[in-house]
């Protein structure tokens, strides 16, 4: 069954979306939304980086993410405000990135493969490295969740009960660099933020516990992954965006009807 | 022996000294207050005991196996984190339905347990966060201004609340208060606080003292005296020589 197209392509969605999930929530709960922005967009400094040292493109584009996270949690809370300080860092490792991959005159790269995903191409070796982040991603938050959603209510409560609301953060930003490198290929560097948090945002007007809201993200964000790919195919669209476009349209549906449902 | 032992404690704000040579300690069963005007390192100390801060100088030691509940100030629950007050409660983990249904009957809220954090009025929330302190049973009860956001009836009440679980289960209370007729009425100790410990006592003995006069005044005239605390600072029980401007250590 791995050597249809369409099928390792709907495989690799529904990997992305399992481990942007559970992400998902946290970057929405935290309002981390622009910080999962700038660790996406660093991910293509990573893709030039690899290609001229001729590196695994999933080791590059992680380590560029774990980098640029850990850049911003440490710069945080030095003076400048932090949605200023994230789109100085998004945009600017967006464009020395460009720039960077332009340096490369030896490799021809397909940029809009990184930029927008390029899901029909996964082979079975993306496949495994994707699910192989994923199960990461998941097992990372699962083993952290409590503490992390304790140290994500205040962070006060957390110390008061024994955890380090610090260390946890850094679990959070390792599981992000997981999530941005592995979901490059499918999505691409611009969309990967959509994928965390529009699932979630569209899990949160049907959930009543933290947990419940990662579930529901996860299943909508595979629906989205299926029903996406499906409609590139037929409409001949782009894959990675439609995936996207179907992510919106549950977000815009579970909104309006969790709006009516609470108006009554 | 002591619930928590301060010795010698100072705290530090990036360049800027909080508190200085603090030394002070909690013994069980007891009810301390800690009064004093913004910005004399109430918080720091508190956020000191639970951990959440490092002593720049000096230490904080625990009694061994006591446990410390603490109620923050007024907390933002995000509207997209959907959460029970029951799992709220739960968190980080191992505790029962028991545990949860005692300590939440023992705050005074017994049927809030299904209700969504977020859809709290402020003083259910206070009373939530209360139960939450108090579910490991412990020992000392920290609370940082938990009555901020009530109006008058809501945190006379929350403090008759205090004083029942103390009667109950006789644990101390350390608490920062604003309110001054109730820091006056219920506590054993008073700790006037203002970078250091200005003065301390009961609230008789504090009530008197120049020292908490100059920070509160005798009615209208607190900003005054506010303002000559500040360059007047020539009591003499700390053999420490410094000023409040730049309280070095």
């Amino acid at each position: 069954m791995f050597d249809d197209f369409m099928m390792r392509a709907a495989l690799a969605g529904i990997g992305v979306a399992i481990a942007a999930a559970p992400l998902g929530c946290f970057v929405v709960w935290r309002r981390m939304a622009y910080f999962g922005d700038a660790t996406a967009h660093a991910a293509i400094l990573g893709v030039a980086l690899s290609l001229a040292f001729s590196m695994s493109i999933f080791i590059g584009t992680m380590a560029v993410a774990l980098l640029m996270a850990l850049t911003v949690s440490v710069l945080s809370g030095r003076g400048y405000a932090m949605d200023t300080l994230l789109g100085v860092l998004a945009h600017s490792a967006l464009a020395f990135g460009l720039v960077a991959v332009s340096f490369l005159s030896g490799v021809r790269i397909d940029l809009m493969a990184y930029l927008f995903g390029d899901i029909l191409a996964v082979s079975r070796g993306d496949l495994l490295v994707i699910w192989g982040g994923a199960a990461l991603v998941v097992m990372l938050t699962g083993w952290r969740w409590s503490a992390l959603l304790t140290s994500t209510l205040n962070e006060d409560l957390a110390y008061a009960s024994g955890i380090d609301p610090k260390r946890e953060q850094l679990a959070l930003t390792f599981a992000l660099a997981i999530t941005v490198a592995v979901a490059i290929k499918v999505v691409g560097v611009l969309l990967i933020a959509a994928m965390l948090i529009i699932p979630a945002a569209a899990a949160r007007p049907m959930s009543r516990t933290p947990e419940g809201m990662a579930v529901a993200a996860g299943i909508i964000g595979m629906l989205s992954a299926v029903i996406g790919l499906r409609a590139a195919y037929i409409f001949d669209t782009p894959a990675g965006p439609s995936i996207v476009c179907v992510a919106a349209i549950a977000f815009l549906t579970s909104s309006v009807i969790g709006s009516l449902i609470s108006a009554r | 022996m002591s619930l928590v032992q301060i010795e010698d404690l100072s705290v530090r704000y990036g360049a800027r000294t909080v508190l200085s040579r603090v030394s002070l300690s909690i013994q069980s069963g007891e009810i301390v207050t800690i009064v004093g005007p913004n910005g004399s390192g109430k918080t720091s100390l508190l956020r000191v005991i639970i951990g959440a801060m490092k002593p720049f100088q000096g230490h904080v030691k625990r009694g061994s196996g006591v446990t410390i509940g603490y109620v923050p100030q007024k907390l933002h629950i995000d509207e997209t984190l959907p959460i029970t007050v029951a799992r709220f409660l739960k968190l980080p983990g191992g505790r029962t339905a028991t545990d949860i249904d005692q300590a939440l009957t023992q705050a005074g809220v017994p049927d809030l347990s299904k209700a969504q954090l977020s859809q709290l009025s402020g003083g259910q929330f206070q009373r939530v966060l209360l139960a939450r302190a108090l579910i490991g049973k412990p020992d000392l009860l920290l609370l940082d201004e938990a009555t901020q956001g009530l109006d008058q009836r809501g945190s006379a009440s929350f403090y008759q609340q205090i004083d029942q679980v103390r009667q109950n289960t006789g644990c101390a209370v350390l608490m920062i208060s604003h309110e001054l007729h109730v820091v006056m009425s219920a506590s054993d100790r008073v700790i006037c606080l203002n970078g250091h410990v200005c003065c301390e006592g009961t609230p008789a003995v504090v009530a008197s003292a120049p020292e908490y006069r100059a920070l509160f005044g005798t009615g209208t005239g607190g900003a005054l005296a506010l303002y000559r605390h500040e360059h007047d600072h020539g009591h003499d029980h700390d053999k420490h020589t410094h000023n409040h401007t730049e309280a070095a250590e």
